[in-house]
């Protein structure tokens, strides 16, 4: 990948995750932690990889993205604000009760949101419908799923996993954010889900690891779960919860906590300092 | 004597027969095809049947990405592995973005028999009218069954549909019969009593009206199909003409359709009302006949109700 396009995908992820921080901090709730960590691979999914039309939402043919994950609804508002679906004044009006933004995404309502989604190991499952949607009507679009690491450990997760491999849909790419954080700590000591790449083969999934930040890694997974056939793929992305926010990087306690005026300030300068020229 | 079919029976050859009409529907199951009779439409359409192992929750969230992406599904499995632990996908994933899905829902209810009280869903009705927007349809026989299906595929939106094990008479004449989404049918007139039936418990209500006719009681029988949305006109109608009902139905007398037609008239037209249902307790193994006598759903009991709310009258 050229330098200059790394470079302005940079540039995209700070905006997505100033939008994460001014949602939550307007709303004086939310969480930033797994939003900031998946900023990365959504502003890429978003802005590179995927076929969408902002001004056509429902474009027939469309690639979908369901956040599995969906507590992390302000990384996905901000990047389908940046990306021209609906203003990003909008995500000021996060979790007030006049707003379209609702906690956790809301497909009825929001432009660009393919699944409501909130209660965790439910949305990776209503991307395998999707996905086998394509499947019987022949078309091409291709379905992401992005999943938390703590949300592996409900038990549905595994039941969509044997579901994608069972029906060979390769047009069904997940992501693991392996951010390594749950609310009650690590994932390691809280309920051990791991090893992830070991048991995702043993289920019969193309599987990718990657560094979830960086940009070249992120995009080369994307090309190979494209090449992949007769099986579904998970890229397992290693990140850093509160990316990007150096008292909010691995974190657990910033799971599902707003900043304070100061706190986001400081915030907001991080981000901004680390793309400046 | 009535020809004798249960509607799961009904369902999965209805299924099978508008495969054809509508192309858009695909069926999905949780490996009882062969008991919910989806196994009929499997074997007929294979390229729009997907087993789902035994995994309901998974299914239903399936099942609601395929809606969400055009698809017509119908989900099924037992009414207690749907309403009762798939409830929390029907709610998020089908019901809170109200999408396309129909849940075939089989073995409602005590006349599961022997399986017992694991099997015997008794609550499904309670969860399923707790889902704000869900439409729930429960037929009394083969020939609703059958309609039941057909305006499902046509309605756009979550519908959850209540099929029995046990084989029933066929009461409704296939020829004549029209299905009238959310309206009840009033299958007797009446002046006495009302007896409000739902389901299997339907043919038992034309039996108790003719017990209590042959003691000069004139009690009018009215089928609801349609549990949510419930059809206040007919059930305020029949309170205001008869003063007294009996409402029965093959479920916990908790939060089925006894507790909707008791919130409609303590809200509009207070009148007496027994409740003909399971008696807040679980169910147990056993042939049907003998269940169905130990849980009083009867024609019997249905009688005595239905003379105990006219007592009450003022």
């Amino acid at each position: 990948m050229e330098q200059a396009k790394i470079k302005a995908l940079k540039q995209t992820a700070a905006k997505v995750r100033l939008g994460v921080l001014e949602a939550v901090f307007s709303a004086s709730s939310g969480h930033p932690g797994g939003s900031l960590s998946i900023t990365d691979i959504l502003t890429y999914l978003y802005f590179e990889e995927m076929n969408i039309n902002p001004a056509e939402p429902k474009m027939e043919g469309r690639d979908r993205l369901v956040l599995s994950k969906g507590h992390t609804a302000p990384a996905l508002y901000s990047v389908l604000a940046n990306r021209g679906y609906f203003d990003v004044d909008l995500l000021k009006t996060f979790r007030q009760v006049d707003s379209i933004l609702q906690g956790h995404p809301d497909m009825k309502h929001i432009p660009g949101v393919e699944m409501t989604t909130g209660s965790l190991g439910l949305g990776i499952s209503a991307a395998c419908g999707m996905a086998l949607a394509a499947k019987i009507d022949g078309k091409d679009y291709r379905t992401y799923a992005m999943l938390g690491d703590g949300e592996t450990q409900e038990g549905q997760v595994w039941e969509a996993l044997m579901f994608g491999a069972h029906y060979k849909l390769d047009n069904l790419c997940i992501v693991i954010d392996w951010n390594g954080l749950q609310i009650d700590g690590r994932i390691t000591d809280v309920m051990n889900p791991t090893p992830y790449d070991k048991k995702l083969e043993a289920f019969g999934w193309n599987v990718i690891s990657i560094d979830g930040h960086d940009f070249e890694q992120i995009a080369a997974a994307f090309d190979a779960a494209k090449a992949c056939k007769g099986k579904p793929t998970a890229i397992i992305a290693t990140t850093t919860k509160g990316k990007g926010v150096s008292f909010m990087e691995d974190q657990a306690s910033w799971h599902g906590t707003a900043p304070n005026a100061e706190q986001y300030a400081q915030a907001v300068a991080e981000i901004k300092a680390a793309v400046a020229e | 004597m009535a020809e004798k079919i249960a509607t799961r029976e009904a369902y999965g050859n209805a299924l099978a027969e508008f495969g054809e009409k509508y192309p858009n529907f695909v069926v999905l199951d949780a490996d009882l095809a062969a008991a919910t009779k989806t196994g009929v439409f499997k074997k007929k359409f294979p390229e729009r049947f997907f087993d789902c192992g035994i995994a309901e929750g998974n299914m239903m969230s399936v099942a609601a990405g395929l809606a969400a992406a055009g698809k017509i599904p119908f989900a099924s499995t037992f009414a207690m592995f749907a309403a009762g632990r798939a409830f929390e996908q029907i709610r998020n994933s089908i019901g809170y973005p109200h999408l396309n899905v129909k849940i075939g829902a089989t073995h409602a209810g005590i006349t599961v028999g022997e399986d017992g009280a694991t099997h015997q869903c008794n609550e499904d009705l309670a969860t399923m009218r707790s889902i704000p927007g869900m439409t729930i349809i429960n037929p009394a026989d083969a020939v609703e069954a059958r309609a039941v299906v057909e305006a499902a595929i046509n309605y756009v939106g979550p519908v959850y549909l209540r099929f029995g094990r046990l084989a029933i008479p066929v009461f409704n004449d296939a020829a004549t019969y029209k299905f009238e989404w959310g309206k009840g049918v009033q299958l007797a007139e009446g002046k006495d009593v009302t007896i409000i039936a739902t389901g299997v418990m339907v043919d038992m209500a034309l039996s108790a009206r003719a017990t209590l006719a042959a003691e000069g009681i004139d009690a009018r029988v009215i089928n609801i199909h349609t549990i949510k949305p419930l059809d206040r006109e007919i059930v305020l109608a029949a309170a205001r003409d008869t003063g007294a009902l009996v409402v029965a139905e093959e479920h916990n007398i908790i939060g089925g359709l006894g507790s909707a037609v008791a919130e409609c008239l303590c809200e509009a037209c207070p009148v007496p009302m027994m409740r003909v249902g399971v008696e807040d307790t679980f169910g147990r193994s056993g042939k049907v006949p003998a269940l169905l006598e130990y849980y009083g759903l009867t024609p019997a009991n249905i009688v005595a109700k239905a003379k105990a709310a006219i007592a009450m009258k003022k």
